[in-house]
């Protein structure tokens, strides 16, 4: 019965890191690239380490396979966080039926055209690094 | 562990590996190809965790919980790693303004 559930946890988890691999390979922007990797991708490795959580009958193992899953949710979001900012900072182009900047027209920006090169301008920029 | 669905679940294991392979030619087609600098540090951030799972997947197929230590190891140094690239690519461009970078959609 364990086995029957680590093996079906462990293909949905397989399944959804090729479903992120397909999406960073297929999507046309580098943002919703980030899109893929960070959801999918993520929960494709909570999926497999929580497999091996349930599979292990040893405690001690099963804790440190749920705390590599914590640690992996954790960091994600930073990461993408600090990609994505690094993404647009450096002027990456979106997709061209790009409709919707909200960063740039908080810097009051709003005859930009959809998928302009982006990045920040003089005055707007509230990180210092 | 050998019970009532033991040939299943080496066949899972099987599977799950080839997924997880195939996720990683993909993302390696992305890191060669990608236009961007961003783009290949996504792909580099997503192979990261394809190889945290594949450790993981191999923790059940050689029974070594060894495995999940080196998964956890990964998972922080590629952190790290994912991390002061972005930060390097989003200074490098700010120490020189004057040059545009080229970067098809």
């Amino acid at each position: 019965m364990i086995a029957i559930l680590t093996g079906i946890l462990l293909l949905c988890g397989g399944t959804l890191a090729a479903a992120a691999a397909l999406g960073i390979v297929r999507l046309p922007d580098t943002f919703m690239r980030m899109h893929a990797s960070t959801k999918a991708g993520t929960l494709g490795a909570g999926l497999i380490l929580l497999a091996v959580a349930i599979h292990t009958p040893d405690t001690g193992v099963a804790l440190r396979a749920l705390l590599t899953s914590l640690f992996l949710l954790l960091t994600a979001p930073v990461s993408a966080h600090i990609v994505g900012r690094a993404a647009y900072h450096i002027g990456t182009r979106m997709w061209q039926k790009t409709w919707k900047d909200d960063l740039a027209e908080a810097c009051g920006l709003d005859d930009v055209p959809p998928g302009h090169p982006g990045g920040i301008p003089e005055g707007c920029d509230s990180s210092d690094n | 562990m050998t019970g009532v669905g033991s040939g299943f679940l080496e066949t899972a294991v099987t599977i799950t590996m080839g997924l997880l392979l195939v996720g990683g030619l993909l993302g390696s087609i992305r890191l060669i190809r990608g236009p961007g600098h961003a783009d290949r540090i996504v792909a580099l951030d997503m192979i990261s965790t394809l190889v945290v799972s594949l450790l993981a997947v191999t923790a059940i197929d050689e029974g070594a919980a060894v495995y999940l230590d080196v998964a956890i190891a990964y998972a922080l140094i590629a952190y790290l790693g994912t991390i002061s690239l972005a930060r390097y690519l989003q200074r490098f461009h700010k120490n020189q303004s004057g040059q545009e970078e080229v970067d098809e959609p």
